[in-house]
């Protein structure tokens, strides 16, 4: 039962994080919930339909379709991230402070709030498949027992638990602040992704080049424990890169951060009050 | 702005795939490993060393399996009784641990490449 909850929960931390640091970039924004719980359950479904389809998925583009899969969902999510932080580092001050333009901000909004809702969609379906094969293998099979069953959904609970205290601890971040570390956290997570994505280029054999192994420090800190997990995450750290993945990290991160630059409006000087 | 940024953005990640192009194929030798009742025969395979191959798992069994392995970089689910292929990339000598995750207890295994 342990060893299914640790299974299912290794599976659920990355969607976990991602679900609470949505929640809590789009905090006070109109609909932000229904827009993120929307996003969850069309992931969840989404999830149902690729285990359904494992075996086709597997067969399809001469054996590489669950590669290719994963790589366009990671892809995919790499873009709506870097979109929303390109967005948010131009509207984002006018959405938390002239709120007499509410309206406008609001309608232009809700086109952030639909690529963010897009990012949780894709982690859920592209983690919770594998979740619901596994879980389904436990079933199927007979010969586990239903303890392990519970012990998956257990590991799925602590999953959802990660998102609530992940959302908890960014919202006791005071606002100012708040908007500066979520838009690093997210250049950091799209850059994470897109490093995984090119790993699955290359396990398709899309990419052949760039295999070498950049470092292993798979001896200090395994990204199959709960925190090599979290890292994983959090900033992209994988023990055993290959070099691709280290070259796609850095570019990632370096195009967003200057597209967020660029794109940043400047704050308005404050005239000085004189004492 | 926003909008002539993002059709950038997509612009660019286009040209990245087109430059990735599609050209998988099999190399070298082939290797095949089963897997039955969550085990793996055999649980040691040796290749050789300094060669790309073509690894070849067959799950038996009626449950998927994810095979993974960190130092040969693949994760990939193998549904129940189907079988899947993979590149290996050319190896230095040395021991290349796999397991297959849902039942990491009973399927693990090693190439070792010489």
């Amino acid at each position: 039962m342990l060893g299914a909850l640790i299974i299912v929960f290794r599976e659920a931390i990355e969607a976990g994080l991602i679900v609470g640091i949505v929640l809590a970039v789009t905090r006070g924004l109109v609909h932000a919930r229904t827009y993120i719980f929307v996003g969850v359950g069309a992931g969840a479904g989404g999830a149902l339909l690729v285990a359904l389809f494992a075996d086709a998925l597997s067969k399809s583009f001469s054996g590489n379709g669950q590669e290719l899969f994963n790589a366009s969902i990671l892809a995919l999510a790499v873009i709506m991230l870097a979109w929303h932080n390109i967005w948010m580092s131009r509207h984002g001050r006018e959405l938390s402070q002239q709120l007499s333009t509410v309206g406008r901000a609001v309608a232009s909004g809700e086109r952030t709030l639909l690529a963010l809702a897009g990012v949780v969609g894709l982690a859920i379906l592209r983690e919770g498949s594998e979740v619901a094969l596994f879980l389904y293998g436990v079933i199927a099979s007979g010969e586990t027992g239903y303890d392990v069953f519970f012990g998956g959904l257990l590991g799925l609970a602590l999953g959802a638990a990660v998102s609530f205290a992940t959302f908890y601890g960014l919202i006791k971040i005071p606002p100012r602040s708040l908007f500066v570390v979520t838009s690093w956290l997210i250049t950091f997570l799209a850059a994470g992704l897109a490093a995984q994505s090119a790993a699955f280029l290359q396990q398709a054999g899309v990419i052949t080049m760039l295999t070498e192994t950049l470092w292993d420090t798979s001896w200090a800190l395994s990204d199959k424990t709960i925190l090599g997990r979290v890292l994983h995450t959090l900033i992209g750290y994988s023990d055993q890169p290959s070099l691709l993945q280290g070259l796609v990290y850095l570019l990632t991160l370096i195009l967003i951060y200057t597209a967020t630059k660029f794109t940043a409006v400047r704050p308005k000087l404050e005239p000085r009050l004189s004492p | 702005m926003t909008y002539s940024t993002f059709k950038r953005l997509m612009g660019a990640i286009t040209c990245a795939a087109c430059f990735a192009t599609y050209t998988s194929v099999s190399a070298g030798e082939a290797y095949t490993l089963t897997l039955k009742d969550h085990r793996f025969e055999p649980a040691q395979l040796t290749i050789k060393a300094e060669t790309p191959a073509t690894l070849v798992v067959k799950n038996l069994d009626a449950t998927p399996e994810e095979f993974e392995s960190k130092t040969l970089r693949i994760e990939k689910i193998i549904p129940a009784n189907s079988e899947a292929s993979f590149t290996i990339r050319a190896l230095k000598a040395g021991r290349y641990k796999f397991v297959g995750e849902f039942h990491e207890d009973s399927a693990k295994g090693e190439l070792i490449a010489e």
